[in-house]
């Protein structure tokens, strides 16, 4: 058995995505140290994040150059974890609007500090 | 024997009875992930899996952000750092985040030279991937020295709403296993590298199967999922 399937690609390839990754973090962190807000931070996070997701998939893990059998049987059922996050999200929605209407004469602060307090640190 | 088990496919096969026929029965389905030796189909099996457990996590991070009626610690300056009398927001984390990138990039030419099955650069590269992924862990020792010292525990924190310390510790915990378990097998590998292992083809000590430089690629293959973690966790949870 000395035959090999492994990928094998040229060099430049991995440097060229190497700095890309660089790139997008940088960018990813100047999001934070410019101090955007808003819709601007958020899609400019899942923009960067996505980017660098799909290279690191693609080229360093070479899914790209993967028969589409294996590729399918891995991005498929992740891609149902978008129905988890989905459902999720609804919950944390409902449970913070009960938490609204059950819990409104309180202030946000003392909560935390009552935490701290039968913990008894600080 | 094994291999050739798995070559042919398409003759007849006696049935065997007893428990040796559970595995014959399920060694003697056809291969369907063609062009990938097995190991390496089953490390995206895994990963797969791994995917699901750190969706989880981040999944049950953001019910627990979107639920609080406490504000949530701002990241930006729990994870900042005063450095030669400057104030940094977040610099740690980055410096963390361009390691792993740094070492997903040795990872890859690893994978590569291994294929030309040049042994001395696949093994300084994977020592010097084992590097990057010690320091990363180093770093976060460090950081949660700091946090811990801050007064940041799982069931609370002085900073805002209580969850943050058991995300935090949760996720990043579990990356931090991750990383190294990660940097573990790098050296073993490079050590096997090192040695000959996979030019003569010496049976690995957990399988008992032939070694040979596609290990290499399914290493790869855990160490770009552990950077491709962190990118997800960088974006949700130190980011956002």
């Amino acid at each position: 058995m000395a035959h090999v399937e492994g990928q094998q690609h040229p060099i430049g390839i991995y440097f060229w995505i190497w700095g890309l990754l660089f790139v997008l973090s940088a960018g990813s962190y100047m999001v934070d140290y410019l101090n955007f807000q808003g819709y601007l931070r958020w899609s400019l996070i899942l923009v960067f994040m996505f980017l660098k997701a799909g290279f690191i998939v693609a080229i360093f893990m070479h899914m790209r150059w993967e028969r589409l059998a294996l590729a399918c049987a891995i991005l498929i059922p992740t891609g149902a974890l978008l129905v988890l996050i989905g459902l999720m999200s609804f919950e944390g929605d409902y449970v913070n609007a009960t938490r609204g209407m059950f819990f409104s004469t309180e202030s946000a602060a003392p909560v935390g500090q009552l935490v701290d307090h039968v913990v008894g640190h600080r | 024997m094994a291999n050739e088990a798995v070559a042919d496919t398409g003759r007849s096969i006696a049935m065997v009875e007893g428990l040796p026929g559970i595995v014959a029965d399920w060694s003697s389905d056809q291969r369907a992930f063609k062009r990938v030796p097995w190991h390496k189909a089953m490390m995206w099996i895994f990963l797969l899996s791994d995917t699901f457990i750190f969706t989880c996590f981040l999944t049950s991070y953001m019910t627990v952000r979107m639920s609080t009626t406490v504000p949530w610690p701002n990241p930006s300056e729990v994870f900042a750092l005063t450095i030669a009398g400057h104030h940094i927001p977040l610099i740690l984390i980055a410096i963390m985040t361009f390691i792993l990138i740094s070492s997903s990039g040795t990872m890859a030419m690893a994978v590569r030279f291994g294929y030309q099955q040049n042994k001395r650069m696949t093994a300084f590269l994977l020592v010097i991937t084992a590097l990057f992924g010690a320091s990363f862990v180093g770093m976060q020792a460090f950081e949660w020295t700091k946090l811990i010292e801050e007064g940041v525990r799982p069931w609370g924190n002085p900073m805002g709403a209580p969850q943050f310390g058991a995300a935090f510790f949760m996720i990043t915990g579990f990356h931090g296993f991750h990383v190294t378990v990660g940097v573990i097998f790098l050296i073993i590998t490079a050590v096997k590298v090192m040695r000959g292992s996979f030019d003569i083809g010496r049976p690995g000590f957990m399988t008992g199967r032939k070694g040979n430089y596609e290990f290499v690629e399914t290493m790869g293959l855990y160490w770009h999922f552990v950077d491709l973690v962190w990118v997800f966790i960088f974006a949700f949870f130190y980011l956002w």
